[in-house]
């Protein structure tokens, strides 16, 4: 029998290992499984990579994971936004290292690491600083960068409705990087609103096939992260 | 200055709209005009702000800020929403900018200061990918410095990318052999624009 359901986010979490490659999910507050995230917190692997389009914002979920010192290095498209000052703070005393990555780059990135792909080559960035050093080739007179597919040891990731088999569904632009990062990853893991029974997901409707998910835990009442920053709320809670 | 934009909308089109001033160009759209936004972060169909006390927190667009959703509208993932973008399937993006260059490449993401932390987000994707590329932008700084310049100084965000420039003071058309005027701000002569403006202008002949 196959079922991907573990009882909480601490098992979900329970084999995240030092030095590992972490794709986490979220746009700004939309889509952030900031439960996996706390539970990582408490579970206490650290140096390590993470691949996600922000740093966190406040003292919650990423930017409270990278504030306990867990995070060596971020790959993302927007470190500074608003609310956003552990990051900026830390990379400014030369703490923490930086991979910025173009949004489109950084998407495409994480798909060609899901579909097999070890490097594409892409227009965006060409005569630009992120460019630099990097292979180039020119296609048609369109001049191109190289860059590398990116895969992960473990990918968190938010839902709103999921089935035993780990078929998902998303809430509007909490979708965001999700799909992607669940299929570039060893082990995906998944906190979702709620479980359903199999068949309740409109297989036309599933956006994430099942094979990509390999744990699933429910959390029906995720957290507002906008709302805890906007309380000055830290982690762990005081 | 976005009501100047909103008119060079054409019907039917897919626009994304940048973050901050950019925004504001969909409350000028004429009516009669039906154009559809894309936000980088997942939704083709993006309406006004929802009224208070309705924002939904898992609906908000690249600035972060609530939004709603126009009947018609489909939400989809990061890499389908820069396949629209990098594959030229969006006709118009709207973007501020740091500096123009007079032949159209745009600095508008990082001001290159030493230690200051840099942040792209979606701009060199979309400047690489959407057909047409509009900026809006203050003519120029608090400091009364050019922001149309003859070469940006600024590290770049794509070269030779900008299609027509919008500022408080004119209307500039980037054309292969130069910076076109096409329409200045009432009490604003040829003279006056270029002497606010570092990059050489140029005017049409009719």
């Amino acid at each position: 029998m196959i079922n991907k359901i573990v009882k909480s986010a601490a098992d979900a979490v329970a084999d995240i290992f030092d030095g590992a490659i972490i794709m986490i999910g979220g746009f700004g507050n939309a889509g952030t499984p900031i439960e996996l995230i706390h539970a990582l917190i408490d579970q206490g692997a650290k140096d390590l990579t993470v691949v996600s389009n922000n740093t966190g914002s406040g003292q919650v979920g990423l930017a409270a994971l990278i504030a306990h010192k867990r995070v060596r290095k971020m790959i993302c498209s927007f470190p500074r936004t608003a609310n956003s000052t552990v990051f900026p703070d830390l990379y400014t005393k030369g703490e923490i290292e930086l991979e910025l990555v173009p949004q489109g780059t950084l998407a495409e990135r994480i798909r060609a690491g899901g579909a097999g792909i070890p490097a594409f080559y892409t227009p965006t960035s060409v005569n630009t600083p992120l460019a630099e050093g990097k292979e180039k080739r020119t296609f048609d007179g369109l001049t191109c960068v190289m860059e590398y597919g990116i895969k992960a040891d473990f990918s968190l990731v938010k839902c709103e409705a999921a089935d035993r088999y780990g078929n998902l569904v998303y809430n509007k632009t909490a979708r965001n990087f999700g799909p992607v990062m669940c299929t570039a990853a060893d082990v995906t893991i998944v906190q979702t609103r709620k479980i359903v029974e199999l068949g309740e997901i409109d297989p036309e409707c599933v956006v994430t096939p099942g094979i990509f998910v390999k744990r699933l835990v429910e959390i029906p009442k995720p957290a507002d992260e906008a709302k805890l920053v906007a309380e000055d709320r830290r982690y762990p809670w005081s | 200055m976005a009501q100047k934009v909103a008119l060079d909308i054409p019907d039917g089109v897919y626009v994304n709209l940048g973050i901050g001033m950019p925004e504001l160009v969909a409350d000028y759209v004429p009516a009669g005009r039906e154009v559809i936004y894309h936000t980088e972060n997942g939704l083709l169909g993006m309406g006004p702000a929802p009224e208070v006390g309705k924002e939904d927190p898992e609906l908000i667009n690249a600035g972060k800020k609530s939004i709603t959703s126009i009947k018609g509208a489909c939400f989809f993932h990061h890499a389908d929403s820069f396949t629209m973008i990098r594959g030229r399937h969006i006709d118009i993006c709207v973007l501020g900018a740091l500096q123009v260059s007079q032949t159209g490449d745009l600095a508008n993401w990082s001001t290159g200061e030493p230690g200051a932390v840099p942040s792209v987000g979606g701009a060199m994707d979309l400047v690489a990918g959407v057909k047409t590329i509009f900026v809006i932008t203050q003519h120029t700084t608090k400091e009364g410095k050019s922001k149309i310049v003859e070469s940006c100084t600024y590290p770049l965000t794509g070269k030779a990318v900008v299609n027509c420039i919008y500022t408080n003071l004119a209307i500039i058309d980037v054309k292969p052999d130069g910076l076109f005027v096409r329409e200045m701000a009432p009490g604003i002569c040829f003279d006056d624009l270029q002497k606010v403006t570092e990059a050489r202008l140029n005017r049409y002949e009719y």
